[in-house]
């Protein structure tokens, strides 16, 4: 259902995040023109893992996380075969006793956010994923979390932003961002919204956006059905994550739809180094088989590497840039954008029209950025 | 297990076992590395019956009777410079991960067949022509079979002579290519007068099935395997009840580790100096990979750059004139077999372009890159890692090879995270150990 | 080395000549379905040479092993894939 004819919007990057961004605002009746420097999802989307999954780093992360959930299961009749969903579930492995405790923590933090999880004892963890090592202490399992392909998602969403009047226009690349307009290499575009939704280059065009490229590195396998049931995380992950350090590593495998096996995660801050750190993939999959010895028999068939584009509190930039007219930032997701880019959306659009979001939407002001290095 | 050496070579064929035997005879401690059970490559794959030619014979025992070590059943998965002149080299040796270190690295990987889509091709017993040959060589029979063979390139003739030698019935080699493009082709083999012997013994080998010109495999058909085929041979349409069809448009140059250390490509082989030096310091280039041009090229680059690996380029001077003349030769090739337009139009908006992940061509966009397409529709996302269908989408699409990334060949999860320490390595460290504080 | 190597393919002993190898010991027993595509299809060897991953049967319990490039043993047990990949 489209609602009445609004203003002209752009959205700059045609990744996952300015996808639903374009569908979100085109369903509202905006003309949308989504500009993308190469094609749908040739950035940070096309190298993540497809994970949709509550994380509870901090409030305000799992506030945009479980909405995001919501929005995710509310979109999954829409999505087609491309999108791979897979309603596989997340399971937060725990090591030992003491990780096992912080188990129950995280069950009743999830519970009163609205997400449903199940606590599993060592054998119920045994029992739900055989190739796990022995004795391990259990695990939280996170039954709403889902896992999708996201170059099929974000085709998806611009199908369905398409299909509401926008244009999707590749190879197009923002030079510059106007009051209320876009300036690229043939041609400059006006409209009352702009999106930066640009990813890891978001900072390029809105300088002062506080974004750093923070590097991963995936390994694919070749198919082996039921080998890995739900997506895996140890609990430690968070830690990695969390620390902005040089480099870290932490065990996070998923099951594809294809059967194969996606093994993460790393993380480093090499600027824009892409090149594959064969050190860094070898300590990524010693850490993957020392929770699946099974793991190391499996055959590799491809190895990658991307950007998250990271901020400093890591959480994203989400709402108006008041230094320009008509300049809105949708960016910084690090290593959520897939699963928060609905939430990031709906809140956009929500604080655009002046609906009232379902969320508090000021934690993920940009303004937040200014008043603390003012303070 | 780990191991080091002064000279690498890999690949086993013709080139690497010239490399291997000319750099070892000069003092280089050396190792060549393949994937097969024993060397020879695909054109000196030794046969489980039969005889080899008397080239093969004299080059196999010459790598035997010099230090050169041989590891079979060894697939390289990854390599990288570690330092000027300093190369890790990660393999798989019957599965087991391996380390090896080296000074320097003879690239001899050969080529694979160029698979172009028909309708049909994805049935069992459609075969590659060196594929057949191949499969006859360790140990598949193909006695009594009728067997099909269609495509293009001087391949054609010697399988046709040695299926047929093996028991098999023959029905048509078709060649795509025009009578006169061959012809003018073969006249320029009286440069070449041994080549010229062989190709009419190849043809006496097979006599009584038809070679015929302008010719091609239309489509396949079957069940749960191939029943018949349907070819176009010169004005006609003729369907051929058959048991196998062996099919492939000439040879693809395997650059996939020459590219992983970034040498500099010409075209879409490796570019290589009079010492067959690639850009990158250290890494030596023969044979197939620098440009299809047969074996006798082969052996004489695979010796230039054995001798330059070892430190002995000086000694390489009376091959360099071989060199040049069979890149020629090369050349030649390309002309007579180019492929005529008809072929490029057989695969159907359903005909599967990667087998892999069963993309089919209709699901694929002209106005795609390469990469669009592997993101879209999975098309080269598979284990043979586009080395099938990327050929074959070059031709179709227009779309060029994507980068090169670790692993270069499927790999066991503990190969790659294994600790890259090499025999050198190790043995700095332990004399560093030993070093006064 | 003796006449022939017993095998088991599919659960079925076969004896094949020493020294040939799995893609050519399950060509000659007449098995045309290697693997299943995607799409459920069968598949056998293509390219003969370790390339097209099209002849990957499961061999002694390891999945995904290239039959052409390996050779029969003594013993030795080889799965074809029956259904479709997912």
């Amino acid at each position: 259902m489209t609602s009445a004819r609004r203003a002209d919007a752009i959205v700059i990057g045609a990744g996952i995040v300015g996808a639903a961004c374009a569908a979100a605002l085109a369903r509202d009746g905006f003309q949308v023109t989504v500009l993308d420097r190469a094609f749908p999802s040739a950035g940070t989307t096309s190298v993540g893992m497809g994970h949709i999954v509550a994380m509870d780093d901090s409030p305000e992360q799992l506030a945009l996380s479980a909405y995001a959930q919501r929005l995710w299961h509310d979109l999954a009749p829409e999505l087609d075969p491309r999108s791979e969903l897979d309603h596989c579930g997340t399971l937060w492995v725990a090591e030992d006793d003491a990780q096992f405790a912080a188990v129950r923590a995280k069950r009743d933090v999830y519970a009163a956010a609205g997400i449903a999880s199940e606590i599993l004892d060592a054998r119920a963890l045994a029992d739900a994923e055989p190739n796990l090592r022995p004795g391990l202490a259990g695990a939280l399992y996170v039954t709403g979390d889902m896992v999708v392909y996201p170059p099929g998602a974000t085709l998806r969403l611009l199908d369905i932003a398409r299909a509401n009047g926008a244009r999707v226009r590749s190879g197009e690349e923002a030079v510059e961002i106007l009051p209320n307009g876009v300036r690229c290499v043939h041609e400059t575009y006006h409209a009352e919204v702009v999106i930066n939704a640009a990813g890891p280059l978001a900072a390029r065009l809105t300088p002062g956006l506080p974004i750093v490229p923070r590097k991963g590195h995936l390994a694919i396998t070749d198919r082996y059905l039921g080998f890995v049931r739900h997506q895996l995380v140890e609990l430690g992950y968070l830690t990695s994550a969390h620390v902005m350090t040089n480099e870290s590593v932490a065990f996070n495998v998923q099951p594809r739809a294809t059967g194969q096996v996606l093994i993460g995660s790393s993380r480093e801050l090499v600027e824009w180094e892409a090149s594959l750190n064969r050190d860094i993939l070898a300590q990524m999959l010693r850490r993957a088989e020392a929770f699946m010895p099974a793991l190391g028999e499996l055959s590799v068939i491809r190895t990658w590497t991307g950007f998250r584009p990271a901020t400093p509190d890591k959480l994203p930039l989400i709402g108006p840039w008041d230094a320009v007219p008509g300049l809105w930032i949708a960016s910084g997701h690090e290593g959520l954008g897939i699963t928060t880019s609905l939430s990031t959306a709906r809140l956009l659009v929500d604080q655009i029209v002046g609906r009232a979001p379902a969320i508090d939407p000021t934690p993920y002001w940009p303004a937040r950025v200014h008043s603390a290095s003012a303070a | 297990m780990t191991q080091s050496c002064d000279v690498l070579v890999i690949g086993g064929g013709p080139a690497g076992i010239a490399a291997a035997s000319r750099a070892a005879e000069a003092g280089a401690r050396t190792m060549v590395v393949d994937e097969g059970a024993s060397p020879g490559g695909q054109i000196w794959r030794p046969k489980l019956t039969g005889h080899q030619p008397s080239v093969a014979r004299q080059w196999l025992a010459r790598l035997a009777a010099s230090e050169a070590t041989v590891s079979p059943r060894t697939t390289v998965v990854d390599l990288q410079v570690s330092a000027p002149r300093s190369f890790i080299v990660r393999a798989e040796r019957s599965g087991i991960p391996t380390i090896i270190g080296a000074r320097a690295l003879v690239l001899a990987t050969g080529a694979r067949e160029r698979f172009l889509p028909f309708p049909g091709w994805t049935l069992p017993n459609v075969f590659g022509i060196g594929g057949a040959q191949a499969l006859l060589k360790s140990g598949t029979r193909f006695d009594g079979k009728r067997v099909v063979i269609a495509g293009t390139g001087p391949l054609l003739l010697p399988v046709a002579a040695s299926l047929s030698a093996a028991g098999a019935k023959l029905l048509v080699v078709a060649e795509q290519s025009s009578r006169a493009r061959v012809a003018r082709f073969a006249a320029g083999l009286w440069n070449a007068p041994a080549t010229l012997a062989q190709a009419a013994r190849y043809r006496a080998g097979f006599f009584g099935a038809p070679y015929s010109m302008n010719s091609w495999v239309v489509r396949a058909e079957g069940d749960d395997r191939l029943r018949r085929v349907v070819v176009r041979v010169g004005t006609e349409t003729r369907t051929l009840e058959c048991d196998a069809l062996c099919t492939g448009y000439g040879l693809v140059p395997n650059t996939e580790l020459a590219r992983l250390l970034g040498c500099v490509m010409r075209g879409s082989v490796v570019f290589v100096d009079a010492d067959q030096s690639t850009s990158t310091d250290g890494v030596y280039c023969a044979g197939e990979p620098t440009g299809v041009a047969g074996v006798d090229s082969a052996i004489a680059e695979g010796q230039v750059a054995g001798l330059a690996a070892a430190g002995r380029a000086s000694d390489a001077a009376p091959l360099r004139r071989v060199v040049s003349r069979r890149a020629a030769h090369g050349r030649g090739l390309d002309r007579a077999f180019a492929l005529r337009p008809e072929i490029h139009t057989l695969a159907a908006s359903d005909t599967i372009v990667c087998r892999c992940e069963d993309v089919r061509l209709g699901q694929l966009d002209r106005g795609w890159s390469a990469r669009q397409g592997k993101l879209y529709t999975r098309a080269g996302m598979g284990p043979c890692q586009g080395r099938i269908c990327g050929p074959a989408l070059e031709c179709l699409m227009g779309w060029s090879a994507d980068s090169v990334r670790p692993p270069v060949f499927p790999a066991r999860v503990r190969t790659l995270s294994s600790p890259a320490k090499t025999g050198d390595s190790a043995e700095t460290s332990e004399r560093n150990h030993d070093a006064p504080a | 080395m003796s006449e022939t190597v017993a095998i088991t393919i599919d659960a079925a002993e076969h004896h094949v000549a020493p020294g040939i190898s799995v893609a050519s010991a399950l060509l000659n027993a007449s098995v045309a379905s290697f693997r299943r595509s995607r799409g459920g299809d069968a598949r056998a060897p293509l390219c003969g040479m370790g390339v097209c991953q099209e002849c990957r049967v499961t061999i002694d319990g390891a999945a995904h092993q290239r039959a052409c490039m390996v050779t029969v043993a003594e013993g030795m047990r080889i799965v074809t894939a029956t259904s479709a990949e997912p």
